[in-house]
C-alpha cells in the first residue's frame, strides 16, 4: 500500500513535470502567438479550494467551457478568448486581492465570479474603483443595484415569493417555519419572506423563525420543534435557506423522524442538482426547491446544452444547475454587448447590457433590465427518487427582478436604473439619487 | 393467394370487433372513464381519477392505487391507455386488467405531486383495512386517522367488529374516533367518546387533530377537547425534557468520539495536534472507499460494511498518525507553538489533498438498514443512527480504557507520560511509545470518522467542524483524563441541547462557550485535574 503510494507519487511527479514542461511550451508558443493574434481576457472569479470550492468549481468550468465553445464560433469580434483563472480560496479578503489582480495586472475585459454575497460584497469596491465587470450568477437577497455588477441569479421576487405563493395555494399552507443559516441572505429574504406573509394576513404566532451556524450537523432539536410546530391543526410547510452542506444532515434528520413532505414539505432555496448529488434523495421524496433553472425541464436548448456539458467535462453523469444556466445567460449577453459597441471598454459594454436578451435554457427570452437584474422564469420542482427535480409548478411568464424588495419598509421606494436614472437607489418618493435600503 | 388475402382480412376484422367489444364498454364505465383521466397529465385530474378508482369497489383498485404511489403506473398521452407495472414486471392494462406485452414507446409514469400523495396515501388506507398483514392495517387505520375521511366509516365500521388483534383494533378505535370528531352529522356523545379515545394516545398527531378542530362544534365537545389540549400537552412538556436529555446524550457521544483519539493525543502525550479533525476525516473517507468497493463487487455485504470500515479506517488514520510523529512531530516535542502551526498546516495539506483525489463534492456514504428510520418510546422518536453511535462509543471509551489498563502497552503509555526519563532509564523505548500513542489516538479519530459519517457530510471540511468542539471537550474535562473527557463531553451535549430551545443553535452554541471561559478561569485543569508530580511533568 505504502509502496505503491510513493510510486503513485513518483509517477505523479513525473507527469507532472512533463506537463509543466508541456504547459511552459505551450504557453510560450501561446503567448508568441498571442502578440501575432490578440485576445480578449475573461477571468473566473470562484472559489477552488476551501469551504465553497464544493459549489464554485462547477461554475470555473462551466466559463472555461463557454469560452470553449465561443471559440470554436470563432471568438468574439475576430479575436479568441482567453480565461484568467484565479483561485480566491473561499476567503473574503482575498477576493477583493484576486480581483484587484484581475483587472490590473491581467487585464481581463470581464469577470464571471463568486457565490457568497460576503464575497460579492467585499469585491464591489475594487469594481467600482477599477471601473469594471463583474456577473454574479447566484441567486441572493437583493437591495442591491451596482453600475458595475450584473445579477443573473433570482433576486427575492424571482424565488422566494413566487415559492410561498404556491405553497399557500397549491398546498394552502397556514403555517410556516422559515429555517436559514445564520448569514446576510437568509437573514434578509426572511426578513422579506416575513413580511410578505404578513401582508397576506399570516399571523405572528404562525412564524417560526430559525437560525442556524454554518455547516451545523446535530438538527435532532430543530428537526422535533419542527414536527412540534407543525402539530397545531394547520398545514405546516418549511421555507429553507440553510446553505449548501448543512442540508444534508438536515435532510436525513427529517427522513429519520419520519417527517415526509406530504406532512411537512420542505421548500428550499439552495438546494439544487449538485447538492443531491452527495445523498441518497430516496427519503426525500417531494420535497420541493424552487429556481429559475432545472435540469430536467425538456427543451431543447436545455437538451442541446447538457449533451455538450457532458460531453466537454467527459462525464456522463455531470449534472447542471440554476447558477451555472445564470452564467450561459449572462455570458451570452456579454458576448452580444461587446459585439453590439464594438469594443471591450467597460463603460461602452456597461452601456450596452441593459436592453440586451439572450435565449435562456428553459425556452424562453431573458432580457438585462435597466437595474442590472434579468428576466427569469420560476420553477418548482420536487425531488425526484433519481436526484433530479419534477417540475410541479411554473410562473406564467418570465418574472422581471426587483433590485429592491417591495415588501420591506426601507426600500418599497427605491429603484435601480442605470439607463434613464443612472442611479442604483432611486427613490420614486422623494425623487432623488441615493435612497437608503434597509 | 386470395385465400391467404382473405384469411388475413379475416384475421383484421376479428381483431378490430374484439377491440371494439373491448372498447365500447372501456368507454361507457365510469370506472374506465377515471382510469382514462390518468393519461391527462393534469394534476386536477389526476385527483379526482384517485377518488373515483377508489370508491370505485372495482378489484383494479388497489393494483392501480398502489402502482400509483411507487411510480409503477404509466400512461399514453395519445390513445390515453394507461397500464400498471406490477412489482413482479408483468404489465396489464388498467382499464380492463388485461395482460400486455410491453409498453408503448410514448407511455411515461404518472407523475405526482404531494397533495396527490396525500391523496393516494388517503385512498391506499382506505383500501388496505382489510389487508391479512396486521401491519398494513394498522399503517392503514394511521393514515385514515390523518386523513379522517368520511368515506372510510363503514369499513372502519365493518374492519372494527371482526378484528381480533388488540393493537390493531386500537388504531380502528382511533382512526373512528378522529372520523366521527370531524363527521358533521355526528351526534355529539360520539363526538364526546371521539375526543376521550384521541386524548388517550396523547401524541402530537392528536394534539393536531384536537386543535385544527373548527369552532361549528357543540360547545360541549369543544370545552372537552379544549381540556384534552391542555393535558396533552403538558403531558408532551414533560416528554420534550426527556426528549432534550436523550438529544443532549447523543450529541455528547458525537462530542466524546470525536475528541476521544484527541483525548490521547493531547490530554496525555500534550501534543496540540490541529490535524487531528482530518484524521476523522480521513476516516470517514475510508468508509466511502469500502462503500464504493462493496457496492460494485460485493453488494449483499452493504449492511455490513461499517463493520469492514471499522478496522480499515483504524489502521489507516493510524498508520499516518505514525507517520506525523515519526516525520514532524518528534522534532518539536516541547515547542507547543511550532506543533500547533505545523500541525495546523498539515490539516491544510490533507484536505487539499483530498480534495484533490476525491473531488471537492460530498461523497454519499450510505445508511446500513439497520441505522436507518427510528422508533417511538413514549412520546419521543429514537432514530437509529443516533442510538447505534451512543452504544458504539460507548464501547470505544470502554476498549480504550482497558488497553490503557490491563496491556503491556498500555502500561508503557502511562509510565512515559508521567515520567519520561524515568521510564527510559527502566528499558522503554521512548520514542517507540510515542509513535504508537501518537497512532493509537489518531487511529481512534478514524473510527470516529466511520460513525460521524453517517450522521455528517463526507467531505474534506468535515474534520475543521469537530476540531474546536474536541478541544474544548478535552480541556473542560481535565487534560490528560479519559474520564474527564467522558464527563465533559455528555456535560456539554446535555447543556447544549436544553439550551437549544430556549436560546437557538447560534446563541446556544456562544453560551456554551462563554460557560466554558469562565469555567476556566475558576478551574484552569478542568473537570477532574490531574494531581500530583505528573502535573508539573
Amino acid at each position: 500500500m505504502l509502496t505503491k503510494l510513493t510510486h503513485d507519487i513518483a509517477t505523479l511527479s513525473r507527469r507532472h513535470w512533463l506537463a509543466a514542461t508541456a504547459g511552459l511550451v505551450l504557453g510560450l508558443a501561446a503567448f508568441s502567438n498571442a502578440k501575432a493574434q490578440e485576445t480578449i481576457k475573461v477571468g473566473v472569479l470562484h472559489s477552488l479550494s476551501g469551504t465553497m470550492a464544493i459549489s464554485e468549481t462547477t461554475l470555473k468550468d462551466t466559463i472555461l467551457f463557454l469560452i470553449d465553445e465561443q471559440n470554436k464560433k470563432g471568438g468574439v469580434m475576430g479575436k479568441k478568448l482567453e480565461a484568467v483563472v484565479v483561485d480566491p480560496a473561499s476567503n473574503w479578503p482575498l477576493f477583493a486581492e484576486k480581483a484587484r489582480e484581475l483587472i490590473t495586472k491581467d487585464k481581463v475585459s470581464v469577470v464571471f465570479g463568486c457565490w457568497t454575497s460576503v464575497s460579492r460584497k467585499s469585491v464591489l469596491p475594487v469594481f467600482k474603483e477599477l471601473n469594471s465587470i463583474l456577473f454574479y450568477p447566484v441567486q441572493y437577497e437583493g437591495e442591491e443595484s451596482e453600475r458595475n455588477v450584473f445579477y443573473t441569479g433570482a433576486a427575492p421576487n424571482q424565488q422566494a415569493i413566487p415559492a410561498v405563493d404556491y405553497l399557500m395555494k397549491d398546498e394552502k399552507v397556514k403555517r410556516w417555519v422559515l429555517a436559514g443559516t445564520d448569514y446576510v441572505y437568509p437573514r434578509t429574504t426572511n426578513k422579506i419572506l416575513e413580511a410578505y406573509l404578513k401582508s397576506k394576513g399570516v399571523k405572528q404566532e404562525d412564524i417560526m423563525i430559525n437560525y442556524t451556524p454554518f455547516g451545523h450537523s446535530d438538527w435532532q432539536t430543530i428537526v422535533a420543534d419542527i414536527k412540534k410546530f407543525g402539530s397545531a391543526g394547520k398545514k405546516t410547510a418549511v421555507v429553507s435557506t440553510i446553505n449548501g452542506d448543512a442540508n444534508v444532515p438536515f435532510y436525513k434528520e427529517l427522513g429519520n423522524q419520519g417527517i415526509k413532505a406530504t406532512d411537512i414539505p420542505v421548500v428550499a432555496f439552495s438546494v439544487g442538482e449538485e447538492e443531491l448529488a452527495g445523498i441518497d434523495t430516496k427519503p426525500l421524496l417531494g420535497h420541493l426547491a424552487a429556481w429559475n433553472y432545472f435540469q430536467s425541464i425538456k427543451s431543447p436548448e436545455n437538451e442541446k446544452f447538457i449533451k455538450a456539458w457532458q460531453a466537454y467535462t467527459k462525464n456522463p453523469k455531470r449534472v447542471t444547475n440554476d447558477p451555472m444556466e445564470a452564467h450561459v445567460i449572462g455570458f451570452d449577453m456579454w458576448v452580444k454587448a461587446v459585439e453590439k459597441v464594438k469594443s471591450t471598454d467597460p463603460d461602452k459594454v456597461i452601456d450596452a447590457l441593459p436592453g440586451i436578451e439572450a435565449k435562456n435554457l428553459t425556452g424562453g427570452t431573458s432580457k438585462m433590465l435597466p437595474n442590472h437584474h434579468i428576466t427569469k422564469p420560476v420553477f418548482i420542482g420536487e425531488i425526484k427518487a433519481n436526484g433530479q427535480f419534477d417540475v410541479v409548478w411554473k410562473t406564467p411568464g418570465l418574472v422581471a427582478g426587483d433590485a429592491w424588495s417591495k415588501e420591506l419598509e426601507g426600500s418599497k421606494d427605491l429603484i435601480g436604473d442605470w439607463v434613464g436614472k443612472k442611479c442604483g437607489n432611486y427613490n420614486t418618493k422623494t425623487n432623488k439619487c441615493g435612497g437608503q435600503g434597509s | 393467394m386470395s385465400a391467404n388475402f382473405l384469411d388475413r382480412f379475416r384475421a383484421v376484422l376479428l381483431a378490430i370487433l374484439l377491440a371494439a367489444c373491448f372498447a365500447v364498454p372501456a368507454l361507457a364505465g365510469p370506472f374506465e372513464d377515471a382510469v382514462a383521466k390518468f393519461a391527462n397529465d393534469d394534476f386536477s385530474d389526476t385527483d379526482e381519477a384517485i377518488g373515483a378508482v377508489a370508491t370505485s369497489g372495482n378489484p383494479l383498485a388497489f393494483p392501480i392505487i398502489s402502482a400509483l404511489q411507487d411510480g409503477r403506473l404509466s400512461a399514453d398521452p395519445d390513445t390515453k391507455q394507461v397500464f400498471v407495472t406490477g412489482a413482479d414486471g408483468k404489465i396489464i392494462d388498467a382499464a380492463t386488467g388485461a395482460a400486455v406485452d410491453k409498453l408503448p414507446d410514448n407511455a411515461a409514469a404518472v407523475r405526482l405531486n404531494n397533495r396527490l400523495r396525500r391523496a393516494v396515501e388517503a385512498a391506499l388506507g382506505g383500501l388496505t383495512l382489510l389487508s391479512p398483514d396486521p401491519a398494513k392495517r394498522i399503517a392503514a387505520a394511521q393514515s385514515v386517522f390523518k386523513s379522517h375521511d368520511e368515506n372510510a366509516l363503514p369499513v372502519i365500521d365493518g374492519a372494527l367488529a371482526k378484528e381480533t388483534n388488540k393493537a390493531v383494533k386500537a388504531a380502528f378505535a382511533e382512526a373512528r374516533a378522529a372520523i366521527l370528531l370531524y363527521k358533521s352529522d355526528a351526534t355529539e356523545l360520539e363526538k364526546l367518546e371521539a375526543v376521550a379515545v384521541i386524548k388517550a394516545r396523547g401524541d402530537q398527531e392528536a394534539l393536531a387533530l384536537l386543535t385544527g378542530l373548527g369552532s361549528d362544534v357543540p360547545p360541549n365537545v369543544a370545552r372537552i377537547a379544549a381540556s384534552a389540549i391542555a393535558s396533552i400537552q403538558s403531558d408532551l412538556q414533560m416528554w420534550s425534557m426527556v426528549q432534550n436529555a436523550w438529544y443532549g446524550l447523543s450529541l455528547g457521544s458525537v462530542l466524546l468520539l470525536a475528541a476521544i483519539g484527541l483525548a490521547i493525543t493531547f490530554g496525555v502525550m500534550g501534543v496540540i495536534n490541529m490535524a487531528h479533525g482530518e484524521m476523522v476525516m480521513i476516516g470517514a473517507y475510508t468508509t466511502f472507499v469500502v462503500q464504493e468497493v462493496i457496492r460494485t463487487r460485493y453488494p449483499d455485504l452493504f449492511d455490513y460494511s461499517l463493520l469492514i470500515a471499522v478496522p480499515l479506517a483504524f489502521l489507516v488514520a493510524g498508520a499516518i498518525g505514525v507517520l506525523i510523529e515519526r516525520g514532524i512531530i518528534r522534532f518539536l516535542y516541547g515547542r507547543p507553538l511550532e506543533t500547533l502551526l505545523a500541525t495546523w498546516g498539515l490539516s491544510l495539506v490533507l484536505q487539499q489533498a483530498v480534495r484533490t483525489m476525491f473531488g471537492p463534492t460530498n461523497r454519499e456514504v450510505g445508511n446500513p438498514s439497520w441505522m436507518s428510520g427510528a422508533f417511538e418510546l413514549g412520546q419521543i422518536t429514537i432514530t437509529y443512527n443516533r442510538l447505534w453511535i451512543l452504544c458504539f462509543t460507548l464501547a470505544v471509551f470502554v476498549i480504550l480504557l482497558a488497553m490503557l489498563r490491563y496491556t503491556a502497552l498500555g502500561l508503557e503509555m502511562r509510565a512515559v507520560t508521567q515520567n519520561r526519563r524515568m521510564a527510559a532509564s527502566m528499558g522503554i523505548a521512548t520514542s517507540r511509545v510515542d509513535a504508537l500513542t501518537f497512532g493509537l489516538g489518531s487511529g481512534i479519530a478514524g473510527i470516529a470518522g466511520v460513525a460521524l459519517s453517517q450522521i455528517d457530510n463526507v467531505s474534506p471540511n468535515l474534520g475543521q467542524s469537530y476540531i474546536i468542539d474536541s478541544f474544548m471537550v478535552v480541556v473542560f474535562g481535565g487534560v490528560g483524563n479519559l474520564w474527564g473527557t467522558l464527563v465533559g463531553a455528555f456535560t456539554l451535549g446535555i447543556a447544549n441541547k436544553f439550551l437549544e430551545p430556549v436560546a437557538g443553535a447560534v446563541l446556544g452554541k456562544i453560551a456554551i462557550l462563554v460557560l466554558i471561559i469562565l469555567f476556566i478561569q475558576k478551574r484552569p485543569r478542568g473537570l477532574f485535574a490531574l494531581k500530583g508530580r505528573a502535573v508539573e511533568a
